[in-house]
């Protein structure tokens, strides 16, 4: 069912108590910092380092200068709204043309930009005609790289290592929906019955969904741009 | 990092339905409906195939009962044409869903090529009309009859998919009631509007009279329910409040038109007759259509018996050539007879 309303991180960066802020402003950047550093790499070309230090800089001023204040939700979504200020950011980046120092003041959330500098090369470069749909692209395969996560801590505390192996053997790996082993064959291999396989699968992916759309609705200002999103993300919106 | 194939299917299986304590047992997606996704699942109770049909993504109420009323607008409707329902209810992940017979078959718009005669044609589209009236007949309206929404099973069977956007008439007023609007491409006139809660994106709104507390833009203020192509104008123009049994008349008007297309394999130029049904049928003016599918159907079935059509004033030569097609047998019978007897005459006299 339609989860209960609950005020996204988005909305609650405008909280008047700094902590909340904080706590706020902690979610938001782990849900974009890695789409926005790659979004800079491959849109603006920029050098790693530059693109790191930029990537920060970007959420420091978000936090200190509070400018997320003036997102209104009724004109655009809060991930394009995002993606312009980057670009208004890199453009004026590019025009003083020095490099940022970090946002001073501001301690920056642990981020792992060795790894997605490795995720970078991988992917292939949008062209500019391709923007939104790169860019978005990007923010889900950073959510559904978290709810894995998050599935695969739950498992491990419940000791369940095993039902998490098994979501990894049949939905993480990258294969051709043909390749994808059977539940004959998954049970097989761990002396399970078919039924075992079936019942314990569901539960982890029902896990992964709860997940996604928890994330997701942290990613989002208000409950129509969650709905709105988790269609196009889940449902018929999707191309 | 996840790759682009794993992040498709990961979000395949992010929409999977919860079937965990329910006698259905997942088998696999067969595809997109209006509003949601279909699956064939195994009915572990009575150990047959049959499709579930649930809504994607976390939905809101209003959506959850618009698809429990598509259930119950199918539920009302046994007629050959028109999938049956067997059950319906809430999954354990809260989503609505509602269980259908299986239809093994092709798309109208996959088959169409293997229909090589006009006949063959006209008779599937009569098959079609039957359904449609059926459902008017019970004050049910389609709304977006197109080609991919009839199925064609093995044996021949014809049905008519995806109620989704069914409208029931004939209870005053606007039907579909929905408490959000993500997306609003036109708005014509409003006479009245009550009261919305939120409404998304809105690119055009035209003149609007009075604007209270907004609760709900129903499809009666402007939201654009159909498939381009066989959509009526009326539907074009959003007026989804008013909108009647002649909406689906002239889509299957439509229909008709795609199925004399030689670009969709129709052989040669479609009959006078044949056009004349089709342009009546598709008339801008809804009173100047046909008043209901049955009309409509009873048409086509003329022409197939080799009756003259209503929507067509013959010429004195289009009604003899009519006769002999009809008569061909017969006349071919007595002109060998004819034949026959002049010979014999004259062998008798040589």
């Amino acid at each position: 069912m339609f989860p209960q309303t609950r005020y996204s991180a988005i909305l609650r960066l405008r909280a008047e108590d700094e902590a909340d802020r904080r706590v706020a402003w902690d979610a938001l950047v782990t849900a974009y910092w890695r789409p926005v550093y790659k979004y800079l790499r491959a849109r603006w070309r920029l050098p790693a380092e530059h693109a790191e230090d930029l990537t920060q800089e970007f959420f420091a001023r978000a936090f200190e200068q509070r400018f997320l204040d003036d997102y209104d939700p009724a004109k655009a979504r809060f991930r394009t709204w995002l993606r312009l200020g980057l670009d208004r950011l890199a453009v004026n980046e590019a025009k003083a043309s020095q490099r940022l120092k970090r946002g001073g003041g501001v301690a920056m959330t642990s981020l792992d930009f060795v790894t997605a500098e490795g995720e970078v090369r991988e992917r292939e470069i949008a062209d500019d005609s391709d923007l939104d749909a790169w860019f978005q692209q990007e923010f889900v395969r950073a959510l559904f790289g978290r709810a894995v996560d998050a599935v695969e801590r739950e498992c491990h505390d419940a000791g369940r290592d095993d039902h998490f192996d098994l979501f990894k053997a049949c939905d993480l790996a990258d294969l051709d929906a043909a390749e994808r082993p059977s539940y004959k064959t998954l049970a097989e291999g761990r002396g399970w019955t078919v039924n075992d396989v079936t019942n314990r699968l569901a539960g982890v992916r029902r896990a992964f969904r709860g997940h996604v759309l928890r994330l997701l609705r942290d990613a989002c200002a208000s409950d129509e741009e969650f709905e709105a999103e988790a269609r196009a993300l889940l449902g018929d919106g999707r191309n | 990092m996840l790759s682009d194939r794993t992040l498709g299917h990961l979000r395949d299986v992010a929409d999977l339905p919860d079937l965990n304590g329910t006698r259905y047992e997942l088998i696999a997606p067969l595809g997109r409906g209006g509003m949601g996704r279909v699956y064939r699942v195994r009915d572990r109770e009575l150990d047959r195939e049959v499709a579930l049909k649930v809504l994607s993504g976390p939905v809101a109420r209003a959506s959850v009962e618009r698809l429990q009323t598509e259930a119950r607008v199918l539920a009302r409707l046994e007629h050959p044409g028109i999938v049956p329902i067997h059950d319906a209810g809430v999954l354990p992940d809260g989503r609505a869903f509602y269980v259908m017979t299986l239809v093994r078959g092709s798309r109208l718009d996959e088959l169409v090529p293997s229909l090589k005669s006009l006949p063959e044609r006209l008779r599937l589209l009569v098959r079609v009309s039957d359904a449609v009236a059926f459902a008017h007949a019970h004050g049910i309206v389609h709304r977006d009859l197109s080609p991919s929404n009839i199925m064609i099973g093995p044996f021949g069977q014809v049905l008519v998919m995806d109620w989704g956007t069914a409208k029931v008439t004939g209870q005053g007023g606007p039907v579909d009631q929905v408490d959000q609007v993500d997306r609003v491409d036109r708005v014509g006139q409003v006479d009245r509007v009550d009261q919305v809660d939120r409404v998304g994106r809105v690119d055009h709104v035209g003149r609007v009279d009075h604007v209270g507390r907004v609760a709900h833009v129903a499809t009666g203020a402007g939201v654009v329910v159909g498939t381009p192509g066989f959509m009526a104008p009326e539907q074009e123009r959003g007026e989804a409040a008013t909108v009647d049994a002649r909406a689906d008349v002239y889509a299957l008007g439509a229909l008709l038109g795609w199925l004399l297309d030689p670009a969709n394999g129709a052989p040669g130029d479609a009959p006078r007759p044949v056009a004349a049904i089709r342009e009546r049928a598709t008339q801008r003016e809804r009173g100047m259509r046909y008043p209901t599918a049955e009309t409509f159907g009873a048409e086509l079935a003329r022409y197939l018996d080799g009756l003259p059509v209503e929507a067509h004033q013959e010429t004195a030569l289009e009604r003899v050539a009519r006769f002999g097609r009809t008569y061909r047998v017969a006349l071919l019978l007595v002109a060998a007879y004819l034949f026959m007897r002049i010979l014999l005459l004259l062998i008798g006299r040589i």
